[in-house]
């Protein structure tokens, strides 16, 4: 349904299931896919799956300068970028009254601050294609806060606001830019949860399962799909009926 | 005119979809050539690309018309 031959995509925090998945629907779809990621035997992994068309590009979104060359790594290998989805995420969980500066800015720094560079580097190439797709992977904590994830929530929220303002910059270039914010997927960050803390999530779940990373992966193939070319500013809720927003 | 002017000219008609006979020394890009904000960065992109150069932040702003463009990149040739 969705055919995005000839198309190349740049898909951060691939080495990750919901990331993984995501590079996996797109490279269906036709897309070449540049997979970035701090872990090079995962990413190694997924492009020898994948086959033909697939990069490896290993990146750690911490280090600003590496970021800033990503896009222009991703842009060799591939021949430019067409599609990014700013995917990659970490989490430092802590109690506010106990959350350290470095839990707060390395949150800040590869959540919110990566995405915003990775943006600022693929958009030249977008402004001259007069067609792009910009995709962040948000959460639905962004929306409705969560204890002890103040720092991964406010770059969450944060990723949705500067979507929104690139978005109404960019509209008149055919460049969209929307985010996606899954519920309660089943990945390895989820896996952290205890029993306890899951059980208590599920119970406010309507669709009373987790979610798959498959299903985040086709949110983000249509967002960055030509069908989805006059949806921009959009925050898709892909979260079982957690949250209704 | 000079190589380089016609080389700017050649940019804005492409960019900004309007005539050549419009393009005057003191053509405000915003103001009578119908640009937004956004087409100013793009004009600003595509004459670093043209002619190799480095146009800063600072340096970009003071770009208001075809004139400025042309002294600029004269300039920094």
């Amino acid at each position: 349904m969705f055919d995005l031959t000839g198309k190349r995509a740049l898909v951060t925090g691939a080495s990750g299931g919901i990331g993984g998945a995501i590079a996996t629907a797109l490279h269906g779809a036709g897309a070449q896919v540049g997979l970035s990621g701090t872990r090079e035997a995962p990413l190694d992994k997924l492009a020898l799956s994948l086959g033909e068309g697939a990069h490896v590009l290993p990146c750690d979104l911490s280090d600003p300068q590496a970021v800033e060359a990503l896009p222009a790594r991703a842009a060799e290998a591939m021949g430019g970028v067409d599609i990014l989805v700013n995917n990659a995420g970490i989490t430092r969980d802590n109690l506010f009254m106990r959350m350290s500066d470095e839990e707060w800015q390395s949150v800040l720094d590869v959540n919110l601050s990566a995405s915003f560079r990775l943006c600022r580097g693929v958009l030249r190439g977008m402004m001259k294609a007069r067609w792009g797709r910009i995709v962040s992977i948000t959460s639905i904590v962004g929306a409705t806060g969560n204890p002890g994830q103040g720092n991964y929530a406010a770059a969450k929220a944060g990723l949705v606001g500067m979507s929104k303002s690139l978005a109404q910059e960019v509209a008149s270039r055919n460049i969209t830019v929307n985010c996606v914010a899954p519920g309660f997927i089943t990945t390895a960050m989820t896996d952290k949860l205890n029993d306890e803390q899951k059980a208590r999530i599920l119970a406010q779940v309507p669709a009373g399962r987790m979610g798959t990373a498959d299903e985040i992966a086709g949110a983000v193939l249509y967002l960055a799909s030509p069908n989805a070319g006059y949806v921009t500013g959009a925050t898709l809720h892909v979260n079982g009926g957690m949250a209704m927003l | 005119m000079s190589d380089i002017a016609d080389r700017v000219k050649k940019i804005v008609v492409e960019h900004l979809g309007v005539s050549e006979d419009k393009i005057t020394e003191n053509a405000s890009f915003i103001d009578d050539l119908g640009a937004d904000s956004l087409d100013t960065v793009e004009l600003v992109m595509a004459f670093e690309e043209e002619f190799g150069i480095e146009i800063p932040d600072d340096a970009a702003e003071t770009i208001q018309t075809f004139g400025d463009a042309v002294k600029f990149i004269t300039d920094a040739q």
